[in-house]
Parts: structure tokens; C-alpha cells; sequence
């Protein structure tokens, strides 16, 4: 088991005959074989890295029963094939693009309301269950199958965390690289969710930082839920000189600050465990499960 | 892309925001010479910044005649304000505005921003505004109302009414002005449109006598005209050198120069230097589309710094910035500089044994280790930091 994919996901990849998305679909196939067909306006009925290539992503679905899409569009044409892809049905959505246009994510939500797909991303590092399915970027060099389940708002600390728990003997269920823009799709909230329900899933790992609402509304939830497994944070950003923008998403001021600080007190009070720094994160993560 | 005051309010007022007459002078002398073109019986000098907090570093001047429009613009042209938002250096003030000053009945907030949520446009508007209500509206949320504002059609109209006259903002013009913001949020892309004060002036009538736009950079592929509009005294200009070759750099007061790859691990570096009593010069984050060239560029900018005493190189390759791309960019700034501040390395992930020879190969002066807390605290006992 693990959360959003696994064996049995069925993977088709939107823009894979560009450059970007045949070298990162060649990378993800070589990992593991659930790659089932790509999608390109005009060239379907061809072929691309061996696998069957269709005008839309319904008639991918039909054809191949595909039930994740693998987004590496340009950023123009980005929001459309999300949209695509909602609109047919799928399962789980992948985006990895970076600088979407906030109106376009706009349009994205809306087209997500009231559909029972899961958008990962945009500008996100994409999700990896180790042995079993990679959609995205991440590296899984460093990745090794386990308990510990990870969610993350950064990539390269994602990989730097990755890394240090695997050198540690833990390794983890499912890695969701959540995304670092504004506005996206699933978030620390929806990952927590699936991970309570994953049996192979025994702890959680939350890497947030300063700005947006992820790491409060992470928070809300664990405070008002039973939760029953442990959930360890680190929430970097503690000296990053307030109102210049660093990191990932820029909020507004009136919103409030959404100081690290703030968000440490915030999860520290709902029960999370937190690491000090990058560093800290397996000793935490050890301690806790010993403890628990 | 943060606005300017000036040009934010041109670009309000041709979707139809009201805003005070004004005028754009960068010399005393146009700032005296925009009286005359100005209906007015009192005036304010704006200093022209992209950066909030101004009022409250001076930079927001009144004046009763031309002459003392001059003695204000005299003051600020030149100088420099620090905000909390400039960052220690603060910004030059290139150009001042010169405005009416109007006598204000009530002044409101208005702004519009994206709903994490939902995606679409959110009003957020409040029965007060000025300088010092953004500090308070932080301290006390409830003084905010939000409403999401996708359309503009009589539902939505209602809705906004009905939301202002809760605030004490009452009329048909309020809520027209308000929907000539939203109109204004959509169709230009921003990702933030604040007005502050949004106030109702002395003869009837609401206007945006301050307002702050940020346009969406990603939408730049369908803006052209974004390029000239943020073209303005804006970032400070080491760190919008560095925004051109798809690196984030804000630059700090201290004396470590920090390379790293990606915003999150920025993030835990600075921390990590900050805890072991370091000083960094900069937070970087080489974007993932970055190549060794732009990296380079980076790097050059801290090497030209002379306060940055040494560097601390934190990389972790990963899927699609790998370490030799990195070291790539290290070893070529390395090879053009004049200064050569030592490096203290700490590469991990894809291709980091590669980078590491790339370095040594190219004669970097690099001292290698293994794990971030080492690296940290040997560049901490380098600059003479630790406590």
C-alpha cells in the first residue's frame, strides 16, 4: 500500500514528446514500468519512447486505461491540459510546470470543484512511491520503500530529507511533493488524510515554510482529529528577515505574517513533533517512533 | 512584479478606478513646474518605491504651495528610505509623484488577491484604512470581510453592496469603483491589487488615493507590456540582475555569501548559519531552469560584493538542477573574478561527485564536507562568527 499511486497505476503523460517531457518520462519509466501512453494534439497514432501516443486524453483512458495524467506542458498551455484531464475523468494529476499564471490555476480549481480528481502541483516535484510508482521529477536515487510518509511544500530540502531518512534505514510509504505556488491542488491537509488511512503508512513528515497557509491549516486538522499515528514537521524560514519575500508563495499583509515561528507554535499545539533544522529531521522522526 | 504607487494607479485608472490627479517628476524642477498642471489647492510628494511602508519612513510628504513642493521633492529625490520592506540598503528614490492632496470624509481598504482556496478573486475590504491599519488588521482578523468575486453581474453586485454598506461604505459609486478593481485584477493578471486608502473625498465620490498593484510574472507570455510597466525603481538592482539569470537573490547585511539550489533548502540553510551564529550575506535560490551560465552570473554578483568574506555552496542535486551544473557555474565565476573568497562545499544528491572534481579540477579554493551542519560551522569559523 501507500497513498495516490502505486503498482497499479496507469500512467499517461501530457506534452511527453517535448524535450522536457521525454527525458523526465524516460527517467520515471526506467523506474518503474507504469507508464501506458502519451498525449499530443495532432500526433496521435504514432509512437514515443515506445509507447502508443493520442490526440486526447479520453481516448488515452479508453485505449489504455490509463488513470493518472503526468503533466510537463509549457506553462502557456498548461492550465488546458489539466483542464483536459479533469474534464475526462482521471484519477490523479501530476503537474510538474513552473510559473503558471495565478488566473489559469484559477480556472484549474474551478474546473476541479465538485470532480473526485487529485491535482498534485503545478510547480511541484511530483510524487513517488518507492518501488512501485514515480510521476514527476523527484530523484529516487536516495528513496527507499518504508513507513515514513512524506508531504513537502520544497524540493531540493525534499531530497535532502529524503536522502538523510533513507541513510537512516527509514524508508518511506509515499513522498507527495505538494508544489510551491500560490495556488495548487492537494495540500498538507489531503495528504495527512490518505496517510492515516494508509496501513503501511506509520508516520508522517511535513516539510513547510514560511508564507501561505498549508502548515495552519495542517494545524486545525490534527488538532481537531484523533489523529492516531505520529506527524514530525520541520517549517523552515525561522530568519528570514520579515516582509521581503523569500521562499516560495508571497501572501498578502493583511492576511497576517505566517511567521515560522507562528507556524511552529501553531503545529507544536496540535500535537507535531518539531525538527529544529534539516538536520534534526531523522532524529526526530527516530525518537518519535521509538517513543510511540 | 510589484508596482510602483504611480504606475499602479495609471493602470487602475484605465480599467475605471478613480485616482487623484498627479504627475511624475524626477528633478525639483519638475516637481514644481507638475503644480501648474495640477487642479489643486494643497499637494502631496510621493516617493516613487515598490516597496510598502513608505509612509512610515517618510516618504509621503505634504505641501501648501509649489515652492514647498519643491523644498519636499528637494528631500526625497536622492535619498534613501528603508522600509521593512527594502531590506537593510533601503531603496534611492529616483522619482517623487505629485499629487492633489484631498480632504478625505472616510477612509476604507480595499483590495482584491486570489482565494487559496478556491482560485478566484477575493475582495477583501475593511471600514478603516491608512497608514497604520495594515499592522492592525494583522493583529485582529476580523477587521477584514472577504467575499469571492468571480463575475460582475447583478448577483454579485448585490452581494458587494451589501458587504460595503456592512462597512459603512455606502453607494452605487463604491461598488462601481470596486468592480472596476476586480476588472482591473483579472484583466491585467494581478496577483495583488491593494488600495489603501480607498477613501471618499470631500464632494461625493470614492477613489483609490493609494493603491499597490503586483502583476503576475508568469503571465508575462501574454503581457508584453508587463516589461515596461515594472521597469521602475523597484528591486534593488544586484537582486534584479540576478532575477534575469533564474536566480532569487535578496541580498542581507552579512558576510557570508550562501549558493544553493531551490527556495526550501535557501530556506534551512540561512536558518542553520543563523543558529551557529553566522552572518549571511544573501539567500539564494538557483531556479531549476537555471543553467551554469546564469549560476555564473550568481555567483559573481556575491564574488563583486567585498563585504562577502567567504561562501557557503549547499547543493542537493536532484531531479532536475544536478550538482555539476552547479559547479559548472562556481568554477566559471571562479575563473573571471578578481576575488577569490574561499568556497566551503557541501554537495549532495545527483552528480555531486562530479561537481566536487569539477571544482578541484578548475583550481576553486574549496574545502569539502559531508554533511550541512559541518560545512555551516566551518564557513561560521571562517567569517568569525560564532558566539
Amino acid at each position: 500500500m501507500a497513498i495516490i499511486v502505486d503498482t497499479s497505476t496507469r500512467v499517461l503523460v501530457q506534452g511527453m514528446t517535448g524535450r522536457a517531457g521525454t527525458f523526465y518520462t524516460d527517467q520515471a519509466m526506467r523506474y518503474a514500468p507504469t507508464y501506458v501512453a502519451g498525449v499530443r494534439p495532432g500526433r496521435g497514432g504514432t509512437k514515443h519512447l515506445g509507447l502508443p501516443v493520442f490526440h486526447s486524453v479520453a481516448e488515452a483512458m479508453a485505449e489504455t486505461g490509463a488513470n493518472a495524467s503526468f503533466v510537463s506542458v509549457p506553462a502557456p498551455s498548461a492550465a488546458a491540459a489539466m483542464i483536459e484531464a479533469i474534464e475526462a475523468g482521471i484519477a490523479t494529476i501530476v503537474c510538474i510546470t513552473e510559473r503558471v499564471p495565478q488566473q489559469d490555476m484559477g480556472r484549474v480549481k474551478q474546473a476541479l470543484r465538485g470532480t473526485d480528481t487529485v491535482l498534485i502541483g503545478p510547480n511541484s516535484q511530483g510524487i513517488l512511491t518507492p518501488g512501485q510508482c514515480k510521476i514527476g521529477v523527484m530523484p529516487t536515487r536516495d528513496a527507499m520503500p518504508g513507513r515514513v510518509g512524506i508531504a513537502s511544500r520544497s524540493a531540493s530540502l525534499t531530497s535532502e530529507v529524503l536522502a538523510s531518512c533513507s541513510r537512516a534505514g527509514l524508508g518511506q510509504s509515499t513522498t507527495v511533493g505538494i508544489g510551491g505556488d500560490t495556488l495548487h491542488g492537494i495540500g498538507f491537509v489531503g495528504c495527512l488524510e490518505r496517510f492515516r488511512e494508509d496501513p503501511d503508512t506509520e508516520c508522517v513528515v511535513l516539510i513547510g515554510e514560511i508564507g501561505g497557509r498549508e502548515e495552519e491549516e495542517a494545524a486545525d486538522y490534527l488538532a481537531a482529529a484523533d489523529y492516531g499515528k505520529p506527524v514530525i514537521a520541520l517549517v523552515v524560514g525561522r530568519h528570514a528577515p520579515p516582509g521581503r519575500r523569500m521562499g516560495h508563495a508571497g501572501t498578502l499583509s493583511v492576511f497576517g505574517l505566517e511567521t515560522a515561528e507562528q507556524k511552529i507554535a501553531r503545529l507544536r499545539e496540535a500535537g507535531v513533533v518539531i525538527a529544529h533544522d534539516a538536520s534534526d529531521v531523522v532524529d526526530s522522526v527516530t525518537a518519535t517512533l521509538e517513543t510511540a | 512584479m510589484l508596482l510602483s504607487e504611480f504606475k499602479s494607479k495609471e493602470l487602475l485608472a484605465q480599467y475605471g478606478v478613480r485616482v487623484p490627479p498627479a504627475r511624475l517628476a524626477r528633478s525639483v524642477e519638475e516637481a514644481e513646474a507638475a503644480c501648474a498642471t495640477l487642479d489643486a489647492r494643497k499637494y502631496v510628494v510621493k516617493a516613487q518605491i515598490a516597496a510598502g511602508g513608505r509612509a512610515l519612513a517618510g516618504g509621503v510628504r505634504f505641501a501648501a504651495t509649489p515652492s514647498g513642493v519643491a523644498d519636499e521633492a528637494r528631500r526625497l529625490l536622492g535619498s534613501s528610505l528603508v522600509t521593512e520592506q527594502t531590506g537593510p540598503q533601503g531603496e534611492t528614490v529616483s522619482t517623487v509623484s505629485v499629487e492633489a492632496a484631498l480632504d478625505l470624509e472616510m477612509q476604507a481598504y480595499v483590495a482584491f488577491a486570489r482565494d487559496p482556496d478556491s482560485g478566484a478573486p477575493l475582495l477583501l475590504a475593511a471600514a478603516e484604512g491608512g497608514v497604520e491599519f495594515e499592522e492592525r488588521a494583522r493583529a485582529e482578523s476580523n477587521l477584514v470581510r472577504t467575499l469571492v468575486v468571480e463575475r460582475d453581474d447583478d448577483a454579485a453586485r448585490a452581494d458587494v453592496a451589501d458587504l460595503l454598506s456592512g462597512l459603512d461604505i455606502d453607494g452605487a459609486a463604491a461598488v462601481d469603483q470596486v468592480f472596476a478593481a476586480q476588472l482591473a485584477f483579472v484583466s491585467a493578471d494581478m496577483t495583488l491589487l491593494e488600495i489603501n486608502p480607498f477613501a471618499r473625498v470631500a464632494g461625493g465620490g470614492w477613489l483609490a488615493v493609494d493603491g499597490k498593484v503586483a502583476l503576475d510574472a508568469s503571465a508575462l507570455f501574454r503581457h508584453p507590456e508587463f516589461e515596461a510597466l515594472a521597469a521602475d525603481p523597484g528591486v534593488f538592482l544586484r537582486d534584479a540582475e540576478a532575477q534575469k539569470n533564474n536566480i532569487n537573490l535578496v541580498t542581507l547585511t552579512g558576510d557570508i555569501g550562501v549558493v544553493v539550489n531551490g527556495a526550501g533548502l535557501g530556506l534551512a540553510t540561512n536558518d542553520m548559519l543563523v543558529d551557529a551564529g553566522g552572518r549571511p550575506a544573501n539567500f539564494m535560490d538557483i531556479r531549476t531552469t537555471a543553467s551554469s551560465f546564469d549560476i555564473a552570473k550568481g555567483v559573481e554578483l556575491l564574488l563583486e560584493a567585498p563585504e562577502v568574506k567567504a561562501i557557503l555552496l549547499n547543493v542537493h542535486g536532484g531531479g532536475m538542477t544536478v550538482c555539476d551544473t552547479v559547479a559548472e557555474g562556481v568554477a566559471f565565476a571562479y575563473s573571471r573574478a578578481n576575488r577569490r573568497p574561499p568556497v566551503i562545499a557541501r554537495l549532495a544528491g545527483q552528480n555531486a561527485p562530479w561537481g566536487l572534481q569539477i571544482l578541484k579540477d578548475r583550481k576553486v579554493p574549496v574545502e569539502v564536507f559531508d554533511t550541512m551542519p559541518g560545512a555551516v560551522a566551518r564557513v561560521v569559523e571562517l567569517t568569525g562568527g560564532a558566539r
